[in-house]
């Protein structure tokens, strides 16, 4: 498909996207939102510029492939329950970097949230993997 | 007590190795070494079990009813050993049994994503979260089965999907159901819900859904259906993983779910556990004996063999839950060990047909006895594990004056016993038949026969040290007879 149209508001859309995506990762903690639904928002973005220009074109252009989006994003998972096993609390335990500067007030940090970054990466990829298989004729 | 996350977290980690390594060899030595230490992990667990008779986790240190709960008893902690020894005998057997065209890169991926499903199966205390496990496991054994992507295995793989998919729907419908009438889906937190309700009778919904979801994943009668025409298209590695480990977690859920909560109306439980236990049986062991594709035999005694396991669920006596657990143990092992023996077979002949084969006893002396223990032990020759499994159940349904499902296991002993002598006579006995032609000769070599050699030492070990087996699956069977015991350890263990 060759639109000016669609790739010239591929453009715009692409950041909004991305902005959106970590807008919802962030605010996913006590809100709707979250590392899935950010991973869903910036794939879209790709998707979407795979559809304006073509999808061997853009899968070429990434840095990261899907597949290691993938493996990236297990990793954060795994990584995350670390501070809770050296801190002798149960798996998982939310381990939270405390602070009253104002961006720590809006923005908690901590284990679940690399958790949540994880799934972020994890979904990007998958979402990716199975788009660019479907599109791509081998 | 983070010790029990550890069969969840390190095939995790193994799964992320797997995606990232990109040397096959590296992969499958990276494997072999990866489940060995699993095999250490876990005995560690079993260690702290046998000393502290229960280990809880509540993940991510909520309190009781509310966190995920990693439950590890007995009955638990004795599947996961028995899965970590099977899963080191598997990664083994695949160092020369998975080939480029198996897709060999992803199937140490998908090999620990399963073994992750099965873990996490085996070690949750919340329905929810088994239900989560079960589909892991349910995605990573479809992609395992359609790995070499021939028309053949894409046929199994949907059939065995589309059926798994219905269980897994039901199994989703009796999990809303139970919430919806206790609130809850903690297994202790249930239980202790359920024991004191006047209206238990109205749980028996979601019962029958969660029994007819779990008999599906368990492959009893009537619905076994997608395990003979799925597992025989696979490669024979992840076949006998599968004949393993994949349908006994069906038996776990079952044993666990009707000894903990589902109580109330046991004499109605307990007659349809025993009618479907005698199907299953006689079932699984007329159709095993009238095929003569070993794969296919062997199939079939994977279902007759569920059923004595239900039947040890349904005969409901201390005794009969012991039986039903070895006989489960001892099942794992043998079963495993006699798909791997019929893969090297299948490699020195090329055929899985027992009209072609022949002359193997010959040939190869060893691989003979390497299958005779586990073909024995199967049909129940004593000293090896089967026989006091089987005697442990049958002793058990006598007492408990259940003649009849009784008689009928005995009678699929020897059903059994026909269908692994004819193994025996028609690969090992007979002469060669002239008209089939090897054209290059395979000789098993130490690393192909070494899984069978563990396993095989497991059935005599079994065998031979059964009393030991006998004191700990007895341990076990009390737990499950005593849920007091399971509730007040989960519910109390706040910090």
């Amino acid at each position: 498909m060759n639109s000016t149209i669609l790739q010239i508001s591929s453009r715009y859309l692409n950041i909004i996207l991305l902005i959106a995506s970590v807008f919802a990762l962030i605010r996913g903690h006590n809100q709707p939102g979250g590392g899935f639904i950010g991973g869903l928002l910036a794939s879209l973005s790709v998707i979407f510029n795979s559809l304006a220009y073509s999808p061997e074109e853009i899968l070429k252009k990434l840095r990261i492939k899907p597949i290691q989006h993938i493996a990236l994003g297990l990793i954060l998972v795994l990584l995350s329950i670390i501070p809770s096993l050296l801190a002798h609390k149960p798996v998982m335990h939310g381990i939270w970097i405390k602070g009253s500067s104002a961006f720590l007030q809006s923005v908690k940090i901590g284990t679940p949230l690399l958790f949540d970054i994880g799934v972020f990466f994890t979904v990007i990829g998958v979402t990716l993997l199975f788009f660019f298989s479907l599109l791509i004729k081998k | 007590m983070n010790i029990i996350a550890f069969p969840i977290f390190f095939p995790f980690l193994l799964v992320i190795v797997m995606i990232m390594v990109r040397s096959v060899k590296l992969a499958k030595c990276l494997a072999i070494a990866g489940s060995a230490i699993n095999i250490i992990g876990i005995l560690l667990i079993f260690q702290q079990v046998s000393k502290n008779d229960i280990l809880v986790l509540n993940m991510g240190g909520w309190p009781a009813p509310y966190a995920i709960t990693l439950v590890a008893d007995y009955l638990s902690s004795l599947m996961l050993l028995v899965t970590a020894i099977i899963v080191f005998s598997i990664s083994v057997y695949a160092y020369n049994f998975i080939q480029e065209d198996d897709g060999n890169s992803k199937f140490y991926v998908f090999f620990f994503s399963l073994l992750m499903g099965v873990n996490g199966a085996f070690i949750t205390g919340d329905v929810f979260n088994l239900y989560v496990w079960f589909e892991v496991m349910l995605l990573s054994s479809f992609v395992l089965i359609t790995l070499g992507k021939r028309k053949e295995q894409l046929e199994g793989g949907i059939k065995y999907m589309a059926l798994n998919l219905i269980a897994s729907l039901l199994f989703l419908a009796g999990l809303g159901l139970l919430y919806g009438k206790t609130g809850t889906l903690n297994m202790a937190h249930l239980a202790q819900i359920l024991k004191d309700d006047q209206q238990a009778i109205l749980i028996n919904t979601s019962a029958m859904l969660f029994f007819i979801a779990f008999g599906i994943k368990a492959a009893v009668f009537p619905v076994f259906f997608w395990l003979p025409s799925s597992y025989h298209t696979a490669n024979i590695t992840i076949t006998s993983l599968f004949a393993g480990l994949l349908t006994k977690v069906g038996v776990y859920a079952l044993i666990r779910f009707f000894t903990l909560f589902f109580i109330q109306d046991s004499d109605f439980w307990h007659t349809l556990l025993l009618i479907i236990a005698g199907f299953t049986m006689i079932i699984g062991g007329m159709a095993a004996s009238a095929h003569y594709e070993t794969r296919r035999i062997l199939s079939y005694h994977i279902i007759s063999q569920i059923g004595y396991m239900i039947m040890g669920l349904g005969i409901f006596t201390p005794l009969a839950i012991a039986g039903a657990i070895y006989f489960t143990v001892h099942n794992m092992i043998a079963k495993t060990n006699t798909f791997l023996i019929a893969g090297v077979i299948n490699k020195m002949k090329g055929t899985y047909y027992l009209k072609n084969i022949g002359g193997l006893f010959k040939e190869s002396p060893m691989l003979a006895i390497l299958f005779i223990i586990p073909a024995f032990a199967l049909a129940g020759i004593p000293p090896l594990s089967g026989f006091f499994a089987k005697f442990m159940l049958i002793k058990a349904g006598f007492e408990d004056e259940h003649y009849f499902v009784t008689s009928v296991a005995i009678f699929t002993g020897i059903l059994t016993l026909y269908s692994v002598i004819k193994i025996w006579n028609e690969a090992f006995l007979k002469k060669h038949p002239d008209e089939t032609k090897v054209h290059d000769k395979f000789k098993p070599g130490f690393i192909d026969i070494l899984p069978s050699i563990i396993l095989g030492l497991g059935s005599i070990g079994l065998g031979v040290f059964a009393k030991y087996f006998f004191e700990i699956t007895s341990a076990a069977a009390e737990q499950l007879l005593n849920p007091d015991f399971y509730i007040n350890n989960i519910l109390n263990t706040v910090k």
